[in-house]
């Protein structure tokens, strides 16, 4: 049994403009001391899903089920929920400035964060043990920076000193949300250092949710591509980079620059992620594919293995040796397509690719 | 240190001589007052965020520029684009002296020097149509009115991509990178030669970010367009530039032609930002190792002595906090792969044990 199981977890927003379908029955599991990546694009819902484990996302509609350590997470209370957000799981989000309050010192923000879950602790405790996180995650001369200001911390110790924060109740599994994203590249560099050499201390286990496929390819055992509130495609690191099976995940891999093809042409995904209320019919991801068969157009894949090798699995209606980045994959592919796709429903997909994708390929609307 | 940067590649430069170069900076200073004081304001100090950087860019070429937050590359495209006075030194384009001109003297040239930024929600005036915006420019520079102009936006419209039938939209009903098509047809209006690129892509998703890259290359080659190009992110640079210039704390460390430096650099600076940035290839991130400095970059409000960099340089020695390294052609290296280094990196040379320890 995995540490966390989340299954078909569904969350929507009613709005005045309509229903805003965020997540769509998605399941996965993660196991202590492993980091699940989950990637994906602005709106994919990779952020909703991670906040609603945690109750962060009030007025939505919410249905499945999270299983935390043999405690569904969706059938909590407030206060129980408050027992376990921040002391079992904790979170990191991505702008370590508007995560930590401005008016209070750092090191009491860290030691009330302590006291509010511990109360045995005198406040002295709690003051000495900030100054030993913030040791901990390589803030140097904590004794006094513990009473600094978070303005007087640069980018990469504010990320820093919430880490420390997200470890201060040695939490079993952390949450990171972009915490890498805000950061310049030396500074990523030790924060992933750091979170990897945290997870490898404790065992805790780690979600990473991120758009960077080179962070997820530095510190994730598990991948998940998210597409229009689903999971597109879930598999062991070296699964997703070396075999990608959905074309969406080919297509995020191949428009990533890459010193290759220095100066030479990007092969982009055409278009742009769906609207959340509006989304199209069949697989979501059709209008912006190069390999759309006619059932694409009308029937949602749903996850199904593709290999064994590293839990494998894939919604995409293409055949499941398609899975690649190399040539012979690329023509059994084209092959399908050319099979699969059937007058009408190819006169049905220029129609709808015309009215979507503007002028040399970019979207119009 | 104003030797120019050589071409790159295979990209033809044109023959004449004395225009080689579009755009050329001669020891260029840019220093903010950091002031005080209640009724009576001294300036206390100076921000040195721009300090003696000599470049150049030859023409319908791409120079990327490389820094971390605070390292000077945005104070340096405003000095280039004349947003703000600069401090000494000078700024040349197209063979003319354009460093602090007055307004009226600088308006002409502003027509041939363009930027698009990095923030596509906040460099649109949200209330404004998109037509309205990219018209702006022939508004200004009153060169098309009316149902011309109309003609005109359209055709620039169609040229990055929009659907020019959505003219009289607003931003809001743009995505991200739908907007930053916005951005590059305004920029693109009135014909520059120099677009000064701040960020162009930082802020869009990856499979949108190619498109907009794929646009920028296809402009720059069907209008003969000079880059300076922006970015933090490192392969997009790499994909980008003929030559690329690295600044570290308002200071050119290392410039080049883009290969050498990529694949030797010489500045300890440079090989560290290239051993941090992510790669998207779980192998090659695993058989990486990695330079991790300690420390953050220190303030260009009080840079440290010598070479700005070696507090955190895992080679530094007595001589680098002593004595500032001139920016030079080492032994070895094409001449016009310059470094401003005491201890250049060697090839095959491991910084990364080097650089390990964590700051206590």
């Amino acid at each position: 049994m995995a540490l966390l199981e989340v299954t078909d977890l569904t969350v929507s927003f009613p709005t005045a403009d309509g229903v805003v379908r965020a997540v769509r029955g998605v399941s996965f599991g993660v196991e202590a001391g492993r980091t699940l990546g989950i990637v994906g694009e602005s709106g994919s819902g990779k952020t909703v899903l991670t906040q609603t484990l945690l109750a962060l996302t009030p007025g939505a509609n919410v249905s499945g089920r999270a299983v935390f350590d043999g405690t569904d997470l969706l059938q909590l209370t407030e206060a129980q929920m408050r027992e376990i957000r921040g002391a079992r799981i904790a979170v990191i989000f991505q702008d370590p400035l508007t995560s930590l309050h401005p008016l209070y010192k750092v090191g009491w923000q860290i030691a009330e964060m302590i006291q509010a879950h511990d109360k045995s602790m005198s406040k002295k405790q709690a003051h000495d043990r900030a100054v030993e996180l913030l040791g901990h995650v390589g803030i140097p001369r904590p004794e006094r920076r513990v009473d600094d200001y978070p303005h007087q911390f640069s980018g990469g110790m504010r990320q820093r000193a919430m880490i420390a924060m997200a470890l201060s109740l040695s939490p079993s599994m952390i949450i990171a949300d972009e915490p890498t994203t805000a950061l310049d590249a030396t500074v990523q560099a030790q924060i992933i250092d750091l979170l990897l050499r945290l997870q490898q201390e404790s065992n805790t286990a780690l979600i990473m949710i991120t758009h960077d496929l080179g962070v997820v390819a530095d510190i994730a055992d598990d991948v998940m591509v998210m597409y229009a509130g689903r999971a597109a495609e879930k598999a062991a690191k070296r699964e997703v980079f070396y075999a990608p099976h959905h074309p969406y995940t080919k297509g995020l891999l191949e428009s990533i620059p890459s010193s290759s093809a220095a100066g030479g042409r990007l092969k982009p995904i055409p278009g742009s992620p769906p609207s959340l209320i509006n989304l199209p019919s069949g697989c979501k991801f059709h209008p912006r594919c190069g390999y759309v068969l006619d059932r694409c157009l009308t029937e949602e894949p749903v996850l199904r293995p593709v290999s064994q090798e590293g839990g494998h699995s894939s919604a995409c209606w293409l055949p499941l040796q398609a899975a690649g980045l190399g040539e012979q994959a690329e023509e059994l592919r084209a092959e399908t397509v050319r099979e699969g796709r059937g007058e009408a429903a190819a006169e049905v997909f220029e129609a709808e690719t015309a009215e979507a994708v503007g002028p040399e390929g970019s979207v119009a609307g | 240190m104003s030797e120019p940067l050589a071409s790159a590649g295979t990209a033809s430069t044109p023959a004449d001589p004395a225009g080689d170069d579009l755009v050329r900076l001669e020891n260029l200073v840019k220093y903010f007052p950091v002031r005080a004081g209640g009724l009576v304001r001294r300036t206390v100090g100076q921000v040195q965020a721009v300090d003696d950087v000599s470049l150049s860019i030859p023409r319908g070429q791409t120079l990327g520029l490389v820094g971390e937050t605070g390292s000077g590359k945005s104070t340096l495209a405003r000095c280039v684009a004349g947003l703000i006075p600069v401090t000494s030194g000078r700024v040349i384009f197209d063979g003319r002296d354009i460093t602090n001109l007055s307004r009226g003297a600088m308006r002409p040239i502003r027509r041939e020097v363009q930027m698009i930024f990095q923030d596509p929600y906040s460099s649109l005036n949200p209330r404004r149509r998109v037509g309205a915006i990219i018209g702006d420019p022939f508004a200004i520079h009153k060169t098309a009115t009316g149902g011309e102009r109309k003609r005109q936006v359209q055709e620039l419209m169609e040229r990055v991509g929009l659907n020019p039938e959505h003219y009289n939209r607003f931003p809001a009903e743009f995505s991200g990178g739908q907007r930053q098509r916005i951005g590059v047809a305004r920029a693109l209006a009135l014909r520059p030669k120099l677009i000064i690129c701040d960020e162009p892509v930082s802020a869009l998703d990856v499979s949108i970010q190619a498109q907009v890259l794929n646009l920028l290359s296809d402009l720059q080659r069907d209008y003969g367009l000079t880059y300076l190009f922006i970015a933090h992110d490192l392969e997009v640079v790499r994909h980008v530039s003929d030559s690329v210039a690295v600044m570290y704390l308002g200071r050119i460390g290392e410039s080049g032609p883009r290969d050498p430096v990529y694949t030797s650099p010489r500045h300890p600076y440079t090989a560290a930002l290239l051993s941090a940035a992510p790669a998207a290839d779980p192998d090659t991130a695993a058989a990486r190792q990695r330079i991790v400095l300690t420390g953050d970059v220190p303030s260009p409000i009080d840079p440290p002595s010598g070479c700005r960099f070696h507090p955190r340089c895992p080679k530094a020695e007595a001589v680098c906090g002593q004595q500032e390294p001139q920016l030079e052609a080492k032994a070895g290296d094409v001449a016009t792969h310059l470094v401003a280094c005491h201890f250049p990196v060697q090839a095959g040379e491991n910084l990364a044990a080097a650089g390990r320890s964590e700051p206590t």
